[in-house]
C-alpha cells in the first residue's frame, strides 16, 4: 500500500525519435517536487502520461492511487494541470472561465478565487485574447488553484515569466503546501525557482532519470575543492569524485558525494585543499548531465 | 503572520543557515522570547518562500542544539535555555581572543597594531560574505 500522490514505477514510451525509458518518480503528500530537465529531455512526455493523456507503453502509473490512464476521470477531480499551451478560450474573458471551472468542480472556492484575481492583478472582465503571456499564465494557475486539488501538475510554469511575477507565482505554491495533503509537482529548466520550493528534485536527461534525490541531500554532496598538487604530480581519485581538471599546480575537484572524510583523504595523499565550495543546484544540474552523457 | 526572515539568494550561504542564523539572531537581541512559540515549520517556508524540507533541517539543527524545543503535535517553542548556544559561541570567542593577545605578545605588536589587525580581518570576513568554508559545519 503505497501513500504517495504520484507513483511512477519503470515507465517507458516509444517515439521516433524519442524514447523514455525505465522512468520511476514517487511524489508524496506535502511535497514539492521539482522536475529538471534540458528541452527536450521527456518532462511534458512524463506529465502527459501522468495525467493520462498519454498511455505508457510498458511500466506502472499511479497518481492520487489511481491507475492511469484507466482510472484518469475518477483522478482529475482532484489534479490541476497547467502546460504551457493552455487551453483558454481567447474571446472569453476570464469571469466566464471561473464561472464554468466553478460550475464543472463542486470544489470551487470562489472567494480564494477573487483573492487570486487581486493578487494577480487580474480582472473578471477581461478577454483572455488581450492578456499577456505572463497573465494568460496567472489566469490558468488562478483556474487550477480555486479548485484546491490534492495534486498539481504544472508543466514549466514559470517559463516566460517576469521575475514579480514568478515571484508571485512561487508565493501562492508555498500556500498550496501548507496544507500537508497536497502536492505539487512542477517542471523547470529554471533551476532557481526549483532549488528555493522543492523539497525534492529529480534530473531528466534524454529519456532518462539521471538523478533523484531531496534537495538539501543534493546541495550538501556537492561540492568543489580547489586543491593545490606538487609540481608534475596529479591529485588521486576518490569515489564519487566526478571530475578533476588540472592546472599546473592547482587542481579544482568536483564531487558527488562529499563528507568530511574527503578533504581529509586529500591531505593524507599529500594534496593542500585551499578551499571548499558549494555548488548551485544550477551547476549540479550541468555537472550531472554532462557526467552522465559522458565523453561526447 | 510574517515571521521577518528574509531569504537572500545573493547571500552565499545555504538557505537553512539563513534561517539557523537569522533565528538564533533574533533570540539573541530578545524580539522572540524563551518559551515563545515559533512559526510551523509550513508557516515558515510559505512566509519566506523556501521549501520546507529546507526549514525542517534548520528547525532540527536549532532543536539539536538546544535553541528551539518541539513538542510533537504542538509545536517549536524558543527553548527556556536558548542563550546556551550563544554563550558556548562567545566563550568560544573569548578563548581566540586570548589566543590572539597571547600571539600578538609573543611578535611583540602593541595594541593598535593588533585592532588594526582585528579590523582588517573583520573587513575581510564581510567582503567573501563568510563564504568560504573549509571545514564543513
Amino acid at each position: 500500500m503505497s501513500d504517495a500522490v504520484i507513483d511512477l514505477d519503470g515507465v517507458d514510451k516509444k517515439y521516433r525519435f524519442f524514447q523514455l525509458s525505465d522512468v520511476t518518480l514517487r511524489v508524496v503528500p506535502g511535497q514539492i517536487a521539482g522536475f529538471v530537465g534540458p528541452n527536450g529531455a521527456g518532462k511534458s512526455t512524463t506529465i502527459r502520461i501522468l495525467m493520462g493523456m498519454i498511455r505508457a507503453d510498458r511500466g506502472s502509473v499511479r497518481v492520487l492511487g489511481r491507475s492511469m490512464p484507466r482510472e484518469q476521470a475518477a483522478a482529475k477531480w482532484d489534479i490541476g494541470f497547467v502546460s504551457e499551451d493552455m487551453r483558454l478560450h481567447t474571446s472569453a474573458t476570464v469571469g466566464w472561465h471561473m464561472r464554468f471551472i466553478a460550475s464543472i468542480y463542486p470544489g470551487w472556492d470562489a472567494a480564494y478565487a477573487d483573492t487570486l484575481l487581486r493578487r494577480f492583478n487580474l480582472h473578471a472582465e477581461q478577454p483572455v485574447k488581450v492578456l499577456s503571456h505572463g497573465e494568460r499564465v496567472k489566469a490558468a494557475l488562478l483556474l487550477v488553484l480555486a479548485r484546491r486539488p490534492r495534486l498539481l501538475l504544472l508543466d514549466e510554469p514559470t517559463t516566460g515569466l517576469d521575475p514579480v511575477a514568478r515571484h508571485e507565482i512561487l508565493g501562492e505554491l508555498m500556500e498550496v503546501v501548507t496544507d500537508e495533503r497536497r502536492a505539487i509537482l512542477f517542471s523547470s529548466h529554471n533551476t532557481q525557482d526549483v532549488e528555493q520550493i522543492s523539497d525534492q528534485i529529480t534530473f531528466i536527461d534524454r529519456g532518462r532519470i539521471i538523478d533523484s534525490s531531496d534537495k538539501e541531500t543534493f546541495l550538501d554532496r556537492w561540492r568543489r575543492l580547489h586543491l593545490e598538487v606538487a609540481s608534475g604530480s596529479l591529485p588521486p581519485t576518490f569515489p564519487g569524485v566526478v571530475d578533476t581538471v588540472v592546472s599546473g599546480r592547482t587542481a579544482i575537484a568536483t564531487t558527488r558525494a562529499f563528507t568530511a572524510e574527503l578533504p581529509a583523504a586529500y591531505q593524507r595523499a599529500g594534496v593542500t585543499v585551499r578551499q571548499i565550495q558549494r555548488l548551485t543546484l544550477e551547476e549540479i544540474f550541468v555537472a550531472n548531465v554532462m557526467n552522465n552523457r559522458g565523453p561526447q | 503572520m510574517h515571521s521577518g526572515l528574509l531569504i537572500s539568494h545573493a547571500d552565499p550561504r545555504p538557505m537553512y543557515l539563513q534561517i539557523i542564523e537569522q533565528i538564533r539572531h533574533r533570540i539573541a537581541i530578545g524580539d522572540w522570547q524563551a518559551g515563545q512559540e515559533l512559526p510551523s515549520i509550513r508557516a515558515l517556508a510559505a512566509s519566506t518562500q523556501v521549501s520546507v524540507i529546507t526549514v525542517k533541517r534548520a528547525y532540527l539543527e536549532l532543536e539539536r542544539d538546544g535553541v528551539i524545543v518541539t513538542r510533537q503535535g504542538k509545536g517549536s517553542f524558543v527553548a527556556e535555555h536558548a542563550d546556551l548556544g550563544l554563550q558556548l559561541h562567545r566563550r568560544q570567542l573569548d578563548q581566540h581572543l586570548a589566543e590572539a593577545a597571547r600571539l600578538g605578545h609573543v611578535l611583540g605588536l602593541a595594541t593598535p597594531q593588533m585592532v588594526e589587525r582585528l579590523e582588517a580581518a573583520i573587513g575581510a570576513h564581510q567582503r567573501r560574505g563568510s563564504s568560504e568554508e573549509i571545514e564543513d559545519e
